[in-house]
């Protein structure tokens, strides 16, 4: 399973980079590689050339800055996992990204590439839909500024043009007091999930929830908001019954095909479970926040 | 007086070298300026080849050669039958290279050799063929019938053989039954997995005529001997080395895999080594696989629970090929009635192909096929007669006053009549369930049940047939130089610590420590004579031969100390590297031994001149060797089993069941086995830890998803769910050494033990789990999540 | 069998070549080697270090774990070139001496940690890229498990691992 050939550059500026890519159209970035260079192994992927952009300055770190978690292109999942400042102003990052396959893969894949391959069943564009994070594209003529929502189309496939290079994603601090959770249901430790679900919610003074998110991955050829359950649930006092409607209201989202080991039904009825769990888990934290 | 060795946890000779990176597999080998090659294979199950064109391929910068099977002159063939057997009527081997059809998609087409294997890649892809596809049956039951696609044309029903075995009067059993419980149970296609793929190098020395042969194989004599035969040259003139291997089970014992022959053929006609590193994708589609059956069981019982019958009927897929023989489903045979009397048994089986990859046998070789079906069978008497399922067990067991128990009718792969020979099977489970199903379960089931968690428990017995010959042998050699003794036996090793485990067998005989004893085997240079590393018979067979050919050479160094120290021979005694007058400080080194034992006439060495300065190693008159004696301190004998020797054991398992994810977490697993004496235990431990591991794999994970077109549709490690550490529950295993009256050493395999409960275990313990939501069964292993969801749909949860 | 004259073939691809030049277990390292040279067959064939062992090439099975700059990274999803400027350190720079094993090595020895060996490299640089990291350790049986996630053994059933891996830290005084 060797990779077939490739031209390779390795520009050391951004400009120079958009350049190399604009001039192929069978160009692609390269920066962790662990989603590319695997399909390349079993020559499933066949780009022309590859644009290495680890040398490119600028792409590097973590950064906060009015109250919005930055990562540049090159940004390694484990460099922002580990960050304690993103931990402490959005904690629900970390819960998320232990499930993204094992720490060597995150020690060397980046980020903005998990965005920018964008399978249906990975967590990190699941958290980018459910907290409205923006990725920012360069291209030869313009810098666009890219919602989440916007930037998954469909199955591995983005707004991005072929010719942009995304260099930053960035995403919010959570609102002080809110309560978030994250659980996804995987055959193994590790693996793309079968279903996941991840939950931010605040509960005001009198109990009630206000300014509830709720997204899945798994379900569709892209993440998706659970927008119906997030207005079942706002106002109210987070009952079972109240969540049942949730999960109830959301089961219409599942348009992912049946594969030999997980049937629509079986989808339903974990993507039930998980809207419950979460939003139970996302609650007893966000009281407990209130009350420190 | 040092300790014995025998049954002591010594930790592995091997492994420094293998933690400091050290090891060789076969792609590790430096072969200076080796070639490298890629196979073509089918992209489709069945076709017919309309052409080949290989110009492109053969033009591409860097390319050695291409063949195809135009290209390969005799070994264009139909490859060996291994195991003959009159059920098979018209048995079918496939070809080095596919001729005029293809039969699985995977099956090698061409065979390229180029500077590297990214070039050999390329070209392979280069390489035009145009098929014409043909109609595919891939279920088993509608295979067998009258209008199926056949595989082989000239195969009707796809039946490749059918057999029937009887012991005893089951008829009569199941006419005066008062109760007959009957169930089909399934298990699902898997693959070995080995951590290293399979790998063969080749070099062709023109100068002596000599074939070398690199393979991670599982049986490197008889693949030599193969080789040999079909490349018509005489045994000498080929060396096979097994060097380390990564991990076997099995699928490294077939032969003989197309690169087998393809690698040898291409270094001698190009005259450069040849190398072939299969990769993890042609791991799927190329190596064997095993598991898939299907089984009709009938129980015939009496009300007490007592089993007076049993019949089983069973589908086998056999794959598109039978090179192997019919092994797997006469093992499975063999072992359908557990450790239960069960005095009359009718066991059928077909074997069917079908157009996927061949199947030969993989760890378990069956038994986990049959273990699963009698269990659950025992399990719904046990719940249709309303006897506990531990007391119906109890009930059936052999005791152990009926050993030697034989099953008459019944032959197992040795050829020979089934007899268990030892064991205390009621023991053994009434020490599994005082492990895990006492009152402290209970209270676990009601906090559990208050977190929306069900708890169930799991149980099963096997028995397992190890051993087998024909034959193994052992060669032990003490050095003159250092003292240090080296033993060759035919095996070859994955894994399995044969290096410290012969090495403690013969420690204790000469009295040396296991650190000095060199075990070199895999290697038909340095001993020739045996068969191959498989079916758990190391330990008994070349283990007993090792054991043989050390206690002939303890008493040549004996007698030779005895002359030296000029002392009687029942005055000495063998510890720390020499031979002592017992009681006193005067003692020989085994290294002056063994040199005197060689009367030299030049004295080249310190060890030689110290030599001299004791009486002569051999007390005779006449020449300096006597008639009949031969010089140093050697030995080779053999070792062939009268007839297999039975272990057996009992698993179980408290499993978590969530019935709203559908997920199975096994919360603790115990085993409780018996090899008979184990010589290292830590050793044994880990094969039987390792083997629960794959077990685990089998009854949750892993199933090869062949599609309706025929196309495996998980061929990665992503998708073929092999278990991480975070699948595997904590394990205790608890020892019972019943020794095994059949051999010397009282040993019993133990290589494949782990393996062949785990399925009815865990199948059992979710069902145990989810009792309280339904009458739910399974009986199909894995049990996947999607299985449990549609269940407890089925029951309205 | 008969004498025939020699092939002539090409001692190489005629794939571009590039220049990488890193640091490998404390050495300056320069070699021309294909664009497309995976790192793991860098370290094991142009240079010889055959210690990492590749299982899968597609990342899954954690055999070809080295470092680089320090963390542990799967050498089969790596281009060599990538490795430009990169300190790479392999499993044969663990052990201490010829004669003294790393602690963790010495604890794998001990618990019987490994039976044919070949994950075994790539499981040892992982635990060791874990123990060297600033991050706390979890040393929990479920702790020691999810560090050994991403690394598949099919000799072991794991058991003897995360033995050794508490024993390791024993050792280690973790």
């Amino acid at each position: 399973m060797k990779p077939p050939l490739f031209r390779y550059e390795a520009p050391r500026t951004l400009k120079e980079a958009v350049g190399i890519l604009a001039s192929d159209p069978d160009a692609v970035v390269l920066a962790g590689g662990q989603s590319l260079v695997p399909a390349m192994n079993f020559r499933a992927a066949n780009p022309s050339m590859l644009v290495d952009i680890q040398h490119v300055d600028g792409l590097k770190g973590v950064t906060l800055r009015n109250g919005e978690i930055i990562i540049r292109a090159m940004t390694r999942h484990r460099e922002l996992e580990l960050d304690p400042d993103v931990r402490r102003v959005n904690p629900l990052i970390e819960e998320t990204m232990r499930h993204v396959a094992h720490i060597p893969i995150r020690n060397r894949g980046t980020v903005v590439g998990s965005l920018c391959h964008a399978d249906p069943s990975a967590e990190m564009p699941l958290l980018f839909v459910l907290l409205d994070g923006t990725l920012v594209a360069e291209g030869p003529k313009e810098i666009r500024q890219i919602p989440a929502r916007e930037f998954f189309h469909s199955f591995l496939t983005t707004t991005r043009k072929q010719d942009e290079i995304v260099v930053e994603a960035r995403l919010p601090a959570l609102p002080p007091g809110a309560g978030w959770a994250f659980d996804e249901v995987t055959r193994r430790h590790g693996d793309y999930a079968i279903v996941a679900v991840g939950c931010v919610l605040e509960i005001d003074a009198a109990g009630h929830a206000k300014g509830v998110r709720l997204a899945a991955c798994g379900v569709a050829d892209r993440p998706v908001r659970l927008s119906k359950a997030e207005a079942a649930l706002n106002g109210t006092l987070l009952t079972e019954a109240a969540l049942d409607d949730a999960a109830r209201v959301s089961m219409e989202v599942i348009t992912q095909t049946d594969d030999m080991n997980i049937s629509a039904s079986y989808r339903r009825r974990v993507l039930g479970a998980l809207i419950r769990r979460t939003i139970r888990a996302a609650s007893h934290r966000a009281i407990n926040r209130a009350r420190q | 007086m040092s300790t014995r060795t025998f049954g002591a946890r010594v930790e592995r000779n091997i492994d420094p070298k293998l933690l400091r990176g050290e090891g060789a597999f076969v792609d590790d080998i430096p072969l200076t300026s080796a070639l490298h090659a890629a196979f073509l294979r089918s992209p489709v199950a069945r076709a017919r080849i309309r052409e080949i064109n290989t110009t492109a391929a053969e033009a591409y910068p860097g390319v050695a050669a291409v063949y195809t099977c135009d290209d390969i002159g005799t070994l264009d063939m139909a490859m060996p039958l291994l195991i003959p057997h009159p059920s098979m009527k018209n048995p079918k081997t496939q070809r080095p290279l596919a001729r005029g059809e293809v039969y699985y998609v995977g099956q090698t087409i061409a065979f390229v050799v180029a500077v590297d294997r990214y070039t050999a890649e390329d070209a392979a892809a280069l390489i035009h063929v145009e098929y014409e596809a043909l109609p595919v049956e891939m279920d088993l039951k509608a295979a067998l019938e009258g209008g199926a696609p056949r595989v082989h044309s000239d195969v009707p029903n796809n039946l490749a053989a059918h057999f029937i075995q009887v012991s005893g009067e089951p008829d009569a059993a199941f006419a005066r039954a008062e109760h007959v419980t009957r169930i089909e149970v399934q298990v699902d296609r898997s693959t070995a997995a080995p951590m290293e793929c399979r790998a063969v190098a080749a070099r062709w020395d023109a100068v002596s005529g000599e074939l070398t042969v690199w393979d991670g194989t599982q049986a490197p004599i008889s693949v030599r001997g193969g080789l040999a035969s079909i490349f018509n040259l005489d045994e000498d003139k080929v060396r096979v080395i097994a060097p380390d291997v990564g991990g076997g089970f099995g699928q490294k014992v077939l032969l003989f895999y197309p690169d087998e022959l393809l690698v040898p053929m291409a270094a001698m006609r190009i005259g450069r080594p040849v190398k072939y590193i299969e990769d993890r994708r042609e791991n799927f589609i190329g190596s064997s696989q095993e598991r898939t059956q299907i089984h009709t069981i009938e129980l015939a019982a009496l009300k007490s629970g007592e089993v007076i019958g049993l019949r089983d009927s069973f589908l086998h897929d056999t794959g598109a090929f039978i090179p192997y023989g019919i092994a797997v489903a006469q093992v499975a045979s063999t072992s359908i009635a557990g450790p239960y009397r069960i005095p009359n048994i009718w066991v059928e089986f077909k074997a069917i192909y079908t157009p996927t990859v061949q199947v030969t046998p993989y760890r378990g070789c069956g038994r986990p096929q049959a273990c699963f079906a009698i269990e659950r069978a025992m399990d719904q008497l046990a719940e249709e007669l309303n006897i506990d399922r531990v007391e119906i067990r109890r009930r059936n067991f052999i005791s152990e006053k009926e050993f030697p128990y034989p099953r008459e009718g019944l032959l197992f792969a040795d050829g020979l009549k089934v007899t268990l020979d030892s064991g205390q099977y009621g023991r053994a489970l009434g020490m599994a369930v005082a492990e895990l199903n006492g009152p402290k379960f209970q209270a676990e089931k009601e906090t559990a049940r208050a977190n929306g968690k069900y708890l169930g428990f799991g149980l099963a017995c096997y028995v397992e047939g190890t051993g087998l010959g024909p034959y193994e042998g052992g060669h032990i050699r003490i050095h003159p130089i250092t003292g240090k003794v080296y033993v060759n036996t035919g095996l070859s090793s994955q894994g399995q610590g044969h290096d410290t485990v012969f090495a403690q067998i013969v420690a204790d005989q000469i009295g040396v420590p296991p650190e000095d004893v060199i075990v070199v085997e895999g290697d038909t240079k340095a001993f020739d004579w045996g068969v191959a590393t498989f079916a758990s018979r190391a330990a008994v067979v070349s283990g007993n031969a090792v054991h043989k050919a050390a206690v002939t050479v303890r008493t040549k160094v004996l007698e030779a100390a005895a002359n030296m120290l000029e002392t009687d021979i029942d005055d000495v005694e063998l510890h720390d590297s020499a031979a002592w007058i017992k009681g006193s400080n005067r003692f020989v080194p085994l290294a002056a031994i063994a040199t005197a034992s060689n009367p030299l006439r030049y004295a080249f060495n310190e060890a030689a001149q110290a030599a001299t300065q004791f009486a002569p190693a051999s007390k005779h008159d006449g020449p300096p060797l006597a008639d009949g004696q031969a010089p140093g301190m050697e030995a080779t004998e053999y070792y062939s089993p009268p007839a297999s020797t039975w272990a057996y054991g009992v698993h179980a398992a408290i499993v978590e069941v969530d019935p709203e994810l559908c997920t199975v977490k096994i919360r603790k697993y115990v085993c409780i086995h018996d090899c008979g004496n184990m010589i290292n235990p830590m050793i044994v431990e880990g094969q039987v830890f390792g083997g629960i591991a794959q077990g685990i794999g089998g009854a949750l994970y892993e199933k090869l998803e062949y599609e309706p077109d025929g196309n495996l549709a998980n061929a990665s490690l992503m998708d073929f769910l092999v278990p991480y550490a975070t699948e595997i529950p904590p394990v205790s295993i608890l020892h019972l050494e019943t020794p095994s009256p059949l051999n010397p050493l009282g040993v019993k395999g133990v290589g494949e033990a782990g393996c062949i409960a785990v399925g009815a275990v865990v199948a059992s313990g979710v069902e145990d789990a989810l009792r309280p939501l339904g009458p739910i069964k399974f009986r199909h292993v894995p049990l996947t999540p999607r299985m449990i969801s549609e269940a407890l749909e089925a029951v309205g949860q | 069998m008969k004498r025939q004259i020699k092939h002539l073939i090409p001692d190489c691809s005629e794939d571009p070549k590039v220049e990488v030049a890193l640091t490998v277990n404390g050495q300056a390292v320069r070699r021309t080697v294909s664009v497309r040279m995976l790192l793991s067959d860098f370290l094991r064939h142009e240079l010889g270090l055959t210690g990492t062992h590749v299982g899968c090439e597609h990342g899954v099975c954690g055999c070809c774990t080295v470092h680089i700059d320090g963390k542990a990274g799967r050498s089969c999803l790596t281009l060599a070139v990538q490795a430009n400027g990169c300190k790479v350190r392999t499993i044969e720079d663990v052990a201490i001496s010829d004669k003294a094993l790393h602690p963790i090595q010495q604890a794998f020895k001990e618990c019987h940690a490994l039976q044919c060996g070949f994950c075994t490299p790539g499981m040892v640089m992982n635990i060791l890229s874990r123990f060297e990291e600033k991050a706390p350790l979890d040393l929990s049986e479920e702790g020691i498990r999810d560090m050994l996630s991403g690394n598949l053994c099919r000799c072991t059933g794991y058991i003897n691992i995360i033995a050794a891996v508490r024993r390791a830290a024993e050792l280690l005084g973790r």
